[in-house]
């Protein structure tokens, strides 16, 4: 703590759309409350600071640093590093930091693949050089270098020392409040916890539909199908509510799009993907296996759709290199 | 062991339910039928019971063959419908693999029953030249590929 008493409070984003930032201005006037209970040192995205301010800041300067977003490139990693040395209690806040979230969904593909689609085959783009970013080069003052883009999108918890993981694409506020509130009270779980969420319920334990266990002959995709007032899984929307951590409150089903999964993996589930594709296996209504093999043939994206948001947290991390190097 | 000049054994991991397929393997072992010695086999009550994830998990941790081999349906599973859960589910897991780059021709999933001790011989054989000829899969370097 400060010398006036205040969390010394640090914010930063890596690989992110932005959205835990709103989330955090989602608290709404209790913004005022964290601000009368924290001295912000750090928080590039709302205010001007530079990383020289941090590098400048002794070991452990910092209370606690809420680090949203995936690592995607090496500054990323640079900026894990640093902040984990400056703060004394980091956290992985969002489903990037925590599990690798929507930009995790690049492992599908490497560096050149995504280069390739970026830089040249894009309908808006116009390289007729066909130039890539270079990560270095010579000017007359000197060499300059750039952050370099990996192969791989990798957590927080992959690269660092994490103390606790926030769920949520985003964070849900009440959840991110009751977490400041266990900060400034002093009442953190163990570390490694998975905090501002539920430690022992699914989605569907907080959804307002029943399951009522009923097989399905095909399987939907949101835009297809208008649906009725139900349990979304009954009527063939595939819903991750089943392998899905409770936490947001069951909110996307409550307008009708079923759960993404984006609390991540329900509490002692190892691989959320394989716990839902099972949760999917177990609705199809087939009594032989050309059957089955049709409906299930129906699934589009099935690690896209299972792995929505914890992909590079999963068990396999990515697809397969082509050339490892 | 002999190996195929390159010095590869493929390692593979079999999960056999305990009614059919590993009586086949029991009974092609004490029949002395001439099997390769590369499948580790992982006995389950049911080839429903086989998670996912005990597949990707015997991808990542080395493996570079799966198989997933229980009764015939429809009705020669000891639980009357376990088998049917497998063959929900496979279909899946076959499309996942794929999509994760892990070439099909290293998973296996299909029916053997406790009379079939030659089939399983057979498939062991077959399966392990076809998984040789992939050569290693070497999941764990995928993750610690170098950045740049």
């Amino acid at each position: 703590m400060a010398d006036n008493g205040k969390l010394k409070l640090g914010l930063y984003w890596a690989a992110s759309c932005g959205g835990c930032e709103i989330a955090i201005v989602e608290l709404r006037e209790k913004i005022l409350d964290l601000d009368a209970a924290a001295d912000i040192l750090f928080w590039p995205c709302a205010m001007d600071f530079k990383y020289k301010d941090v590098e400048a800041m002794p070991e452990g300067h910092m209370d606690v640093v809420l680090f949203n977003g995936a690592i995607r490139s090496s500054e990323n990693e640079e900026m894990a590093h640093l902040l984990r040395e400056k703060s004394k209690v980091l956290v992985a806040f969002g489903s990037c930091a925590h599990e690798g979230c929507i930009p995790g969904l690049g492992n599908m593909f490497d560096r050149q693949s995504i280069f390739n689609r970026v830089y040249l085959e894009t309908p808006s783009t116009d390289n007729p050089d066909g130039l890539f970013p270079q990560t270095s080069y010579e000017l007359p003052e000197g060499e300059v270098d750039i952050p370099y883009f990996y192969n791989t999108v990798k957590t927080l918890g992959q690269v660092e020392d994490v103390d606790y993981f926030v769920p949520g694409c985003p964070p849900q506020a009440p959840q991110i409040w009751a977490v400041v509130e266990a900060i400034l009270g002093g009442k953190l779980p163990a570390k490694g916890s998975v905090v501002g969420a539920s430690p022992d319920k699914t989605v569907c334990d907080e959804c307002e539909y029943n399951r009522e266990e009923k097989r399905v002959t095909k399987f939907y995709r949101p835009h297809e199908i208008i649906p009725e007032d139900r349990c979304l899984f009954d009527q063939g929307i595939i819903c991750a509510g089943p392998a899905t951590r409770a936490g947001c409150g069951a909110l996307c089903m409550k307008v009708g799009m079923p759960c993404r999964g984006c609390y991540g993996p329900a509490p002692n589930v190892v691989d959320q993907g394989a716990a839902l594709l099972s949760a999917v296996a177990s609705v199809v209504d087939a009594d032989t296996e050309e059957e089955a093999a049709r409906i299930v043939g129906e699934v589009v994206d099935p690690v896209g759709t299972f792995y929505r948001f914890g992909l590079p947290a999963s068990m396999l991390h990515r697809r397969k290199l082509e050339e490892v190097e | 062991m002999s190996d195929n000049g390159n010095g590869f054994e493929p390692r593979i991991v079999g999960f056999l339910c305990n009614w059919c397929t590993y009586a086949a393997a029991d009974t092609a072992g004490v029949s002395r039928m001439k099997q390769a010695p590369n499948v580790d086999i992982i006995r389950v009550m049911c080839s429903g019971r086989v998670d996912p994830v005990f597949i990707l998990k015997a991808f990542v941790e080395g493996a570079d063959g799966v198989i997933v081999s229980g009764c015939h349906p429809p009705g020669d599973c000891h639980y009357s419908t376990g088998n049917y859960k497998t063959f929900r589910r496979m279909p899946m897991v076959e499309a996942l693999l794929d999509q994760y780059g892990i070439e099909g021709e290293r998973f296996h999933w299909g029916w053997i029953s406790g009379a079939e001790a030659p089939q399983w011989a057979k498939l062991v054989n077959e399966f392990t030249e076809q998984v040789r000829s992939l050569g290693p899969l070497d999941w764990e370097r995928q993750l610690q590929s170098k950045e740049d």
